[in-house]
């Protein structure tokens, strides 16, 4: 005799109707496709995920899936998972935005999430520019690239979100690419699977302003080695390849931060008794 | 004939210990507070020191009473300096007049001419020399010893604090308690006008608790389990208070990597269903502004609690004032409809943090707290707080809903909110506008239908009787908010003892405005004093923009860092009322 199995979602139903703001031919599409992918593939019910962003194209992504969501402020979307996974470890919790959002605005909470290593994932979508508003230099650009709030370029150092991840205590650190849907859904739910925090940087092109990145499909290869759980060899790995190794890079095994809650050892009236005279 | 009035009016004893850091006068007025509660007297400690992070000079101000008292009074009655070191720099604080006294080490040098000018009787104590007598003695137990005598207050009171602190250290204890035996015995048969008339309790219990404190324990109680912040002075000493309370209760407290995190982080618990709370002072809730806005877009309830500070920028950190008035308001960019409440009292600390968690919960919006660095930092012997039931909970959407609109437009403007992991009723917050479903949307009707809905939760809620403090009648009336309220009130009794009699309104509920009920508080009073502490008068600006005052309107505003004394305004009041 059969017992009754509750269906579980596929990976369609973790789309929602609503039509993306994005450009035909935007990597992000390619993103959204994995995600369901991957969480479908993981077996969970949609109520048990919360999908928190900040602001900007890549982070319009709650709204279009069909979990909890929260579209919130620009650059904040980590410390928005934060709290939420923190009050509530029962729910899995995806962070996701883009390079301007989670690296420049946002910097400062990535490299404190890596350390405090919350169990989370946080999905970033790398461009290489300022989308939403049309064209400008994120922290990842080339420094010579042309545009018209920096004429000529930068000449600004692009940020290593990869390697500063490793170093700021990140306890797996992922390549993806966005053309790569299914390469991409496995990444993003080992990621989850993976306790503590979790980075997946995918480079998902921009094809309005960034047209020359639909080469990415041609340089995206799958890393030649396997994982390594050394942060050394992981970051010496990320820094002398070209950035087109994709990938599971490092896998640690770091402790995740979870403060024990729901469990009261005290009342209120034994607070008040310090007090009392 | 005045002096006998003041007397009776300003109640208590006050005193200022001082010393280097280190010298140990908090200790000892922190032992002179305790052995107050024990002999059944009210009183109070603030603390000051010069910017130095340890060591400097420091002072332990002290105003003991036989009945409730709620700030400092405009003067202090002893002064005792361990060492003199930049004494002077306290002149402006430690107001001294003729019937000062002045009690000073021989062996420390001369006092400084500008800080003990008008005093005219100074008594001389040995207090090193005293404590090298005594193995492990100290100076500033000789000093509680000698000004415990001095002011009155029972000999097993004073040993009965000492044994409280110290608790079981041995050494310690015996050398400590040694000390203020010989202090006692060095104050025999000197004679001292300031004397407590103390007072055995009635019984009743009574806490010694901090702002700060007070503030935490009524977060807790009003139901908060989550807290992230960033360490600020005033504001850190709640946040450790809360710290392990939070883990005793089940809850936590995250030390957030900035305040942008901070209330983000305490948005992300409450979206999660956890009641939160992020506490703070004006650098930080600058930072926070942004985020307040999208609490109230996405509509999740989180409290925020602004410990004030001396402002703008950096300002005088460690120094009170009620400057962040207009931030807490107005700051804000859009329309951008929240709460904001004000303790008047230490005590209140507690009422009004409780209150302000049920506001939060109830009408699922940011409330602001607008404590500050006198209330938050000064240590009170308070009356056991009644318990107050704050009626008002989280609307929450019930499980396997159909067609679930997180920002349905009902008639009170709050919609059932969908806790995370319930079945079928996934939504996106967000601070984007959006539709009734949350859908992100430009639409002017969109946007139109939920500014309604978001100023309609506001405007239609009935916000109790805590919304101010009114008491006594009069013709004149002084309407002031916060840690004003406190040296109001005394202005006000003493003014009483004049033959003027003057009312008291104190608004807790600053936002959203609440111009009937102030309008029916002031039936009646043809004069209104506005007293608070800010330079450029934003209280009284902001009366007049919301409020329709129909009587003469004086204003008295100062900035810090010098606190509000009730003579000021008692003078301001005795004046006004001549014909």
């Amino acid at each position: 005799m059969n017992a009754p199995v509750a269906t579980l979602p596929a990976a369609k139903d973790f789309k929602s109707d609503t039509k993306p703001v994005w450009c035909p031919g935007c990597g992000d599409y390619g993103v959204l496709t994995s995600l369901a992918r991957a969480l479908a593939d993981l077996g969970f019910r949609r109520e048990e995920v919360a999908i928190v962003s900040g602001i900007g194209c890549s982070s319009r992504m709650p709204a279009y899936t069909n979990c909890y969501g929260f579209h919130g402020v620009h650059g904040r979307a980590l410390a928005v998972a934060t709290g939420l996974k923190v009050s509530r470890p029962d729910l899995t919790v995806i962070a996701a935005g883009g390079d301007g959002d989670g690296y420049s605005i946002g910097g400062n909470h990535f490299l404190h999430a890596c350390r405090r290593n919350v169990d989370l994932t946080y999905i970033v979508m790398d461009n290489h520019v300022y989308g939403m508003t049309k064209g400008q230099s994120s922290p990842t650009t080339e420094p010579d690239w042309d545009n018209a709030l920096t004429p000529g370029g930068t000449g600004l150092r692009p940020f290593q979100p990869l390697v500063i991840a490793l170093a700021s205590g990140a306890n797996f650190v992922a390549r993806a690419f966005s053309g790569d849907i299914i390469g991409t859904a496995d990444i993003i739910a080992k990621a989850v699977k993976s306790r503590g925090f979790s980075f997946v940087e995918i480079l998902s092109p921009c094809v309005t302003f960034r047209p020359e990145q639909r080469d990415w499909k041609e340089l995206a290869r799958p890393s030649p080695v396997a994982p390594t759980d050394d942060p050394a060899r992981a970051a010496r790995r990320i820094m002398t390849d070209d950035g087109f190794n994709i990938g599971v890079l490092y896998a640690g095994d770091r402790k995740p931060y979870q403060p024990e809650i729901g469990r009261a050892r005290r009342s209120l009236q034994d607070l008040a008794e310090e007090f009392a005279r | 004939m005045t002096s006998a009035a003041r007397t009776k009016a300003s109640p208590g004893v006050s005193v200022a210990m001082t010393g280097s850091g280190g010298s140990g006068v908090m200790t000892a007025g922190n032992m002179l507070l305790e052995a107050a509660a024990l002999a059944g007297c009210y009183g109070l400690m603030s603390r000051t020191s010069g910017p130095q992070i340890r060591g400097g000079e420091a002072a332990a101000l002290i105003r003991l009473a036989g009945e409730p008292i709620e700030g400092h009074d405009d003067r202090f009655d002893l002064v005792i300096s361990i060492d003199w070191l930049n004494l002077e720099r306290f002149a402006a604080e430690i107001p001294l007049d003729s019937k000062s006294i002045a009690i000073g080490d021989p062996g420390q040098g001369e006092p400084p001419a500008a800080m003990l000018g008008p005093v005219t009787r100074r008594l001389a104590l040995p207090m090193k020399a005293l404590a090298k007598k005594i193995p492990g003695g100290r100076a500033n137990m000789i000093a509680l010893g000698y000004v415990g005598s001095l002011i009155g207050l029972p000999e097993d009171a004073l040993a009965e604090a000492v044994r409280r602190t110290l608790g079981a250290e041995g050494d310690r204890l015996t050398a400590s308690l040694a000390g203020i035996e010989a202090g006692r015995l060095a104050a025999a048969g000197v004679d001292c006008p300031h004397r407590l008339a103390p007072r055995r309790s009635d019984g009743a219990k009574r806490w010694l608790i901090t702002g700060n404190e007070a503030a935490g324990y009524g977060a807790l109680k009003g139901g908060v389990r989550f807290v992230a912040a960033y360490p600020i002075t005033p504001a850190t000493e709640m946040l450790e208070w809360m710290s392990p309370a939070l883990s005793g209760l089940g809850g936590v407290l995250v030390q957030a990597e900035d305040e942008l995190a901070s209330i983000n982080m305490v948005i992300g618990a409450s979206y999660g269903g956890t009641p939160a709370l992020t506490a703070t002072s004006g650098p930080g809730f600058a930072l926070m502004t942004e985020s307040l806005g999208l609490a109230v877009a996405a509509e999740v309830p989180i409290v925020v609690v602004d410990v004030m500070r001396s402002g703008p920028s950096t300002g005088i950190p460690t120094k009170s004032e009620q400057a962040d008035l207009n931030i807490a308001l107005y700051g804000v960019h859009g329309d951008a409809p929240h709460v904001v409440v004000a303790p008047n009292s230490v005590a209140d600390c507690l009422t009004t943090t409780h209150w302000a968690v049920h506001l939060a919960e109830s009408m699922q919006v940011p409330v602001v707290v607008l404590s500050d660095q006198s209330m938050g930092q000064t240590r009170m012997l308070i009356d056991a707080p009644r318990d107050k039931d704050f009626i008002g909970e989280r609307a929450v959407a019930a499980a396997n809903g159909q067609d679930y609109k997180r920002y349905a437009l009902t008639p009170s403007g709050v919609s059932p909110m969908a806790i995370p992991g319930t079945p079928s009723l996934m939504y996106t917050a967000d601070g984007l506008e959006h539709s009734e479903r949350g859908t992100p949307s430009s639409q002017a009707r969109d946007h139109l239908a939920q500014l309604d809905k978001r100023e309609r939760k506001l405007r239609s809620a009935d916000f109790g009787l805590h919304w101010a403090e009114i008491e006594g009648e009069g013709e004149i009336a002084v309407l002031t908010w916060g840690s004003c309220t406190g040296p109001v009130r005394e202005a006000i009794a003493r003014a009483r003892t004049d033959g003027v009699a003057v009312k008291l309104v104190s608004l807790r509920l600053l936002s959203p405005s609440y111009p009937d009920r102030l309008a029916a508080a002031l039936e009646g009073v043809k004069r209104v004093l506005v007293v608070e502490q800010t330079h450029s008068g934003q209280f009284y600006r902001y009366l007049r923009a919301e409020h329709a005052l129909n009587a003469e309107l004086r204003a008295m505003h100062r900035p810090g860092p010098l606190p509000m004394r009730p003579g000021d305004i008692h003078r301001e009041l005795v004046e006004w009322s001549r014909p």
